[in-house]
């Protein structure tokens, strides 16, 4: 549209394809060939072999694979618990003391994650709560990490949706807890499916704060990549990032394209 | 607040309705707000329990912290540069020049934000490292000895990688708000004889500001708070402030000067949150 002449257009494109191919789809790329290689010391492989996804099906690779699976099912259910609830209340109270609790509860996702774990570490060395050491120390830090997603992502629906429904619900005399069940939590599901979807794929990635509180038993998959890259095993660290890419984007589209409607966008 | 004066007979009902947020509240409190006092407490308090600044003082005057802190505001306004200028070119062709499948392309940068962000750094290994693809081309091809392309491990490396990361995160709100720019505008200025870079200039620029100043300050402060890349290159000369904190709990368990370096490290990501919010909410973002 801005650019009419073909020629101008060809050359913006093939600029556009040059820089979208070396930044973006490079690095995936070349990650999805190193996970099959079997030696890589020139400009391509030589030999190709499944023997890393074997490694990796195996072993501490297969543990750090369900490791980060159950952190990131346990902690992205707590944050959307949390997180729809916490949207929910705060919808009924507009004004200046709602926007600030809504601002409160985003601060998560502005704190750098090492200090979150530095601050679960020192927190949670001490008595009452004696969890360093632990598996939900874990859990703990991914729930705090991804708390600010669920809420942005529910509040967001929330924000969207059309009151009609549960104003002809609130007439008809349905009361507050009927009301909630069977129409408002209905109508945004779509929202907190995607929002678990999202909560979950960050939770898969997360480093910075496991790195400070994993216990020597729970070492999830970015740990794990971590551990062989900096021992030198860059080919079963390539599969187990193709898995946990893999693993991240199921999560991401299946759960957007999951079959419930919204029934009422406005 | 006329809402609240025509409610008045129920403000009983809504004040108690109003105690619904308590429950995750103090879950937020326990779990994020309380370790973030303690580690104000561990770096400024010692075991006697009176108030010590100068161990605190004299971590945040070392010649690491200063470094670090010198090389993190360096990689973040590198970066944040790079994303801005990438993210501006690719948004401006995505929107306004947009070939055959542009729509796919950009729902495939979009998925970049949920990875995790090391995969890029692992990926540069094979591409531009000692034995990665780029070197191996240019010494078989130009017959060299040693590699010639030798940026990955320094601080160019990490801000590559952390262009490529966060440039999503600009990208995202500038096609929002360039699919809001009036095309009718942008086809008169061109029938008037203005030329694309003018267009570019006078038309879209001025509509797109607020999202490249979101955009931008978003980049900032994910790029302050970014570790994995960091970790990933494992560069002696690269170290970043969240660097430094895991070098000093983890590795030296010294765990007061991890808490003063993390204090410094909070306070500049809630300033730069700060500025994202109010670049947001000013610019109508």
């Amino acid at each position: 549209m801005l650019v009419w002449s073909l020629s101008g257009r060809v050359l913006v494109w093939s600029f556009a394809a040059l820089i979208l191919g070396v930044i973006f789809v490079a690095p995936l790329a070349v990650i999805m060939l190193a996970s099959v290689s079997q030696q890589w010391n020139g400009i391509l492989p030589t030999g190709f072999t499944l023997e890393h996804y074997r490694d990796a099906a195996g072993g501490a690779e297969r543990d750090a694979v369900f490791a980060s699976l159950v952190t990131g099912f346990v902690a992205s259910l707590l944050a959307l618990v949390t997180g729809a609830w916490a949207a929910l209340a705060l919808r009924a109270r507009a004004g200046r003391w709602g926007d600030a609790l809504g601002v409160l509860f985003f601060i998560p996702s502005a704190v750098p994650s090492v200090s979150v774990g530095l601050g679960l570490l020192v927190a949670f060395s001490q008595k009452p709560l004696l969890l360093n050491g632990t598996t939900a120390i874990v859990f703990v830090a991914h729930y705090v990490l991804i708390s600010a997603f669920a809420f942005g992502n529910i509040s967001a629906g929330l924000s969207r949706l059309a009151p009609d429904y549960e104003e002809v619900a609130s007439c008809l005399g349905a009361r507050p807890g009927y009301k909630l069940m069977h129409v408002t939590l209905p109508l945004i599901a779509p929202y907190l499916v995607a929002s678990f979807g999202l909560s979950f794929a960050l939770s898969m990635g997360e480093l910075g704060a496991t790195v400070m509180v994993y216990p020597p038993g729970w070492v999830t998959m970015p740990v794990a990549i971590f551990g062989l890259t900096d021992r030198g095993d860059i080919f079963t660290g390539a599969a187990l990032t193709m898995i946990l890419v893999v693993t991240t984007l199921i999560l991401l589209l299946g759960l957007e394209r999951a079959p419930i409607r919204s029934a009422a966008p406005r | 607040m006329s809402d609240a004066v025509a409610l008045a007979p129920r403000a009983a009902k809504v004040d108690l309705a109003g105690w619904w947020i308590a429950p995750p509240l103090i879950v937020l409190a326990l779990l994020f707000l309380y370790p973030l006092t303690l580690i104000a407490r561990a770096a400024l308090i010692d075991d006697s329990g009176g108030l010590n600044l100068a161990a605190a003082f004299e971590v945040l005057d070392s010649r690491a912290f200063l470094d670090a802190l010198l090389n993190t505001a360096e990689i973040a306004v590198a970066s944040t540069a790079g994303c801005v200028v990438l993210g501006l070119t690719l948004g401006l062709i995505l929107a306004f020049a947009p070939f055959p499948g542009a729509g796919l392309v950009a729902r495939i940068v979009d998925t970049f934000i949920a990875l995790p962000t090391f995969l890029v750094t692992l990926a540069f290994t094979f591409l531009y490292g000692s034995a990665g693809i780029l070197n191996g081309a240019l010494t078989s091809g130009l017959g060299l000895d040693h590699p010639p392309v030798d940026f990955l491990y320094s601080a160019w490396g990490v801000v590559l990688a952390e262009v490529t990361v966060y440039t999503p995160f600009v990208l995202r709100p500038l096609l929002a708000a360039f699919s809001l720019v009036d095309r009718s505008q942008i086809e008169v200025a061109s029938l008037l004889g203005a030329r694309p870079l003018r267009i570019v200039r006078q038309v879209i620029l001025p509509a797109a500001l607020p999202a490249i100043v979101a955009g931008g300050s978003l980049c900032l402060l994910l790029t302050v708070n970014e570790f994995g890349i960091v970790l990933f290159i494992g560069a002696k000369g690269v170290i970043t402030l969240p660097l430094l904190i895991y070098d000093k709990a983890i590795q030296e368990s010294d765990y007061q000067a991890a808490c003063a370096i993390a204090m410094v490290n909070v306070a500049l990501s809630l300033g730069l949150f700060g500025l994202y919010r109010f670049a947001a909410r000013r610019l109508g973002g």
